[in-house]
């Protein structure tokens, strides 16, 4: 059986290095991924505004993604991060 | 200067707000609504209610600097509305005029109609008004009983756990939310709340709420059982709230009638959100979505076209995503069964369209923490749902927008054993490439 597909593929996903960024039309706005944010970025904004998160503070610790009950948020590789490696 | 009226402090009102305001930085808005309150998330309060963010944290935009919109607010209930005077009247304060307005009433819980829905301890979860209700009686709260299928009766059992009550769950069917919901899927989520030790009822339903001292004590089951608790919450479904537009003479049908511009019958009138009936020239149907993100698209859309300009608004598939009893769960598109045992009331976080199905065949496959189903149509896929692993729920719905040519894989679909996750996947990752 292949579906489910493997948990693995989430998890390393979420792992990888990169920008929260949004999908705003999961959002439901309901705060959670800004109110468990250790350093307060307000990550809901950010899902309104559909913007990644490109806090320099942001830790990516991966509070928001985890926490989000609507799986808005995911980590992609950033902009910055692939024009080095050009 | 144009005068823009907003009725309702809802998604559908505050995302026309923010629209009005960017396309007319001196645009005269007025925003109307009888929650005083203002704007909150209200997906959000089911969070509240389980304790997982405080009361503020509901509130958008609340601190200072922040998206301010500059918008005029009256907290009142708007009564009576007059198409050919362009004006309103409150029951607070007087007469109000109009160039453009725009009604985003919602919609609001319906009641079981049965004796003894007045006495303290009913409850619902509509607005964050009834919320603190229930936060004030849950102290005096040993047991409750909640009746309804969907999304808010669901919430409301969780919360109520999570409180520490003890949770008889009334279930008028087979199974829990039957006309969106197969059995297999309905008995995941069963099976997490009985878990959770919520006692579920199937094929029951109240016949009366009984009480002493004007409190609730107890229900009494159409079947004559009597069961003891101390608050009944209610989570049957919702109505449009569109009395004011049909007794101002604009069409009507379960909600207020829309064209795809959101223009009602009257031309400076718009209508945008739960109480929108919007007609979709793809389909030829007019329906309303019970949802979040489509609101706020609708307020969006009307507002544009409120200052003159001529958008339609484009039905995108109607997606959910859902946490229910902790699965996570995504429906995309056309999926429903259309089994339903009783009244037909929309619910909370729904779409109409979820039941139109054309020829369709249903091919589903899971495990005990994962489903899938899919929605094959002729060519194309008309809907999914997705519970537990969510991997494949971004290019299904993807795919089911775009509406994708299945063909080349349409009998690999159907096939007894078929592979369904991995086959999607698959042909998703070669279209897109
Ligand atoms: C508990 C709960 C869970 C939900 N879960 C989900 C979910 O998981 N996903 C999802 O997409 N959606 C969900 N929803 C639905 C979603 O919240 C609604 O679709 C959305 O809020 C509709 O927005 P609206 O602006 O059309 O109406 P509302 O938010 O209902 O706002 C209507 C406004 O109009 C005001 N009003 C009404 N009549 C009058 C009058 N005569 N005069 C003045 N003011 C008036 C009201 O006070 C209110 O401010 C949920 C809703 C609830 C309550
Ligand atoms: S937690 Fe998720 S759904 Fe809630 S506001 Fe944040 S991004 Fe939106
Ligand atoms: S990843 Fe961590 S630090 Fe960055 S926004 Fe999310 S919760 Fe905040």
């Amino acid at each position: 059986m292949n579906f489910p597909l493997s948990h693995e593929t989430h998890h390393v996903q979420t792992l990888a290095t990169g920008h929260v960024v949004p999908e705003p039309e999961r959002c439901i706005q309901c705060g959670i991924c800004s109110f468990n944010c250790p350093i307060g970025i307000d990550v809901r904004l950010h899902a309104w505004l559909g913007k990644p998160v490109a806090d320099s503070y942001c830790l990516t610790c991966g509070e928001c993604v985890e926490r989000c009950p609507r799986g808005v948020l995911h980590f992609e590789k950033t902009g910055l991060f692939l024009e080095g490696k050009e | 200067m144009t005068r823009y009226v907003l009725v309702g402090s809802g998604i559908a009102g505050f995302s026309a707000a923010e629209t009005l305001r960017t396309l007319d930085p001196q645009a005269d808005i007025l925003m109307v609504s009888d929650d005083p309150y203002g704007f909150y998330s209200r997906p959000g309060l089911a969070y509240y209610l389980t304790g997982e963010i405080p009361e503020k944290q509901l509130q958008l935009f609340s601190k200072k600097g922040k998206l301010n919109l500059e918008v005029k607010q009256i907290i009142a209930r708007v009564t009576n509305l007059d198409p050919i005077a362009h004006s309103l009247k409150t029951d607070r304060s007087g007469t109000l005029t109009y160039d453009r307005l725009l009604l985003a009433t919602g919609a609001s819980a319906v009641n079981l109609n049965i004796p003894g829905e007045n006495l303290r301890g009913t409850v619902k979860l509509d607005n964050l008004e009834d919320i603190r209700l229930i936060l004030s009686l849950v102290r005096h709260t040993r047991s409750a009983v909640v009746v309804g299928g969907g999304v808010v009766a669901v919430e409301l059992v969780e919360g109520l756990v999570a409180l520490g009550v003890k949770v008889h769950y009334f279930l008028r069917g087979e199974w829990f939310w039957p006309n969106v919901l197969g059995e297999a899927e309905a008995r995941m989520i069963e099976r997490h709340l009985a878990h959770d030790e919520v006692i579920l009822h199937h094929h029951t339903e109240i016949a009366e709420i009984l009480g002493k001292r004007d409190k609730v004590i107890g229900v009494r089951t159409t079947k004559g059982d009597v069961l003891r608790c101390d608050m009944v919450a209610v989570g049957i479904g919702v109505k449009p709230n569109k009395e004011v537009a049909q007794a101002a003479g604009l069409k009507t049908e379960r909600g207020i009638l829309a064209n795809e511009f959101l223009q009602t019958s009257d031309p400076d009138i718009f209508a945008a959100g739960d109480v929108a009936q919007i007609f979709d020239p793809r389909s030829g149907h007019s329906s309303i979505d019970n949802l979040w993100y489509p609101g706020r698209k609708q307020g969006r859309i009307a507002a544009m076209n409120m200052a003159g300009q001529k958008q339609v608004y484009k039905r995108t598939v109607a997606v959910n995503v859902l946490l229910l009893a902790g699965i996570m769960t995504t429906i995309i598109g056309a999926i429903g069964s259309g089994r339903d045992d009783g009244p037909a009331y929309t619910t909370r976080g729904s779409s109409e369209t979820w039941q139109q199905l054309p020829n369709t065949i249903a091919t589903e496959t899971g495990t005990d923490v994962s489903h899938l189903r899919l929605m094959v149509g002729e060519q194309i896929l008309l809907g999914a749902l997705v519970m537990g692993d969510q991997t494949i729920s971004r290019p299904l719905r993807d795919m089911i927008n775009a509406q994708v040519d299945i063909t080349p894989i349409k009998p690999q679909l159907l096939q007894s054993d078929a592979q369904l996750g991995q086959s999607v996947m698959d042909y998703w990752i070669k279209t897109k490439s």
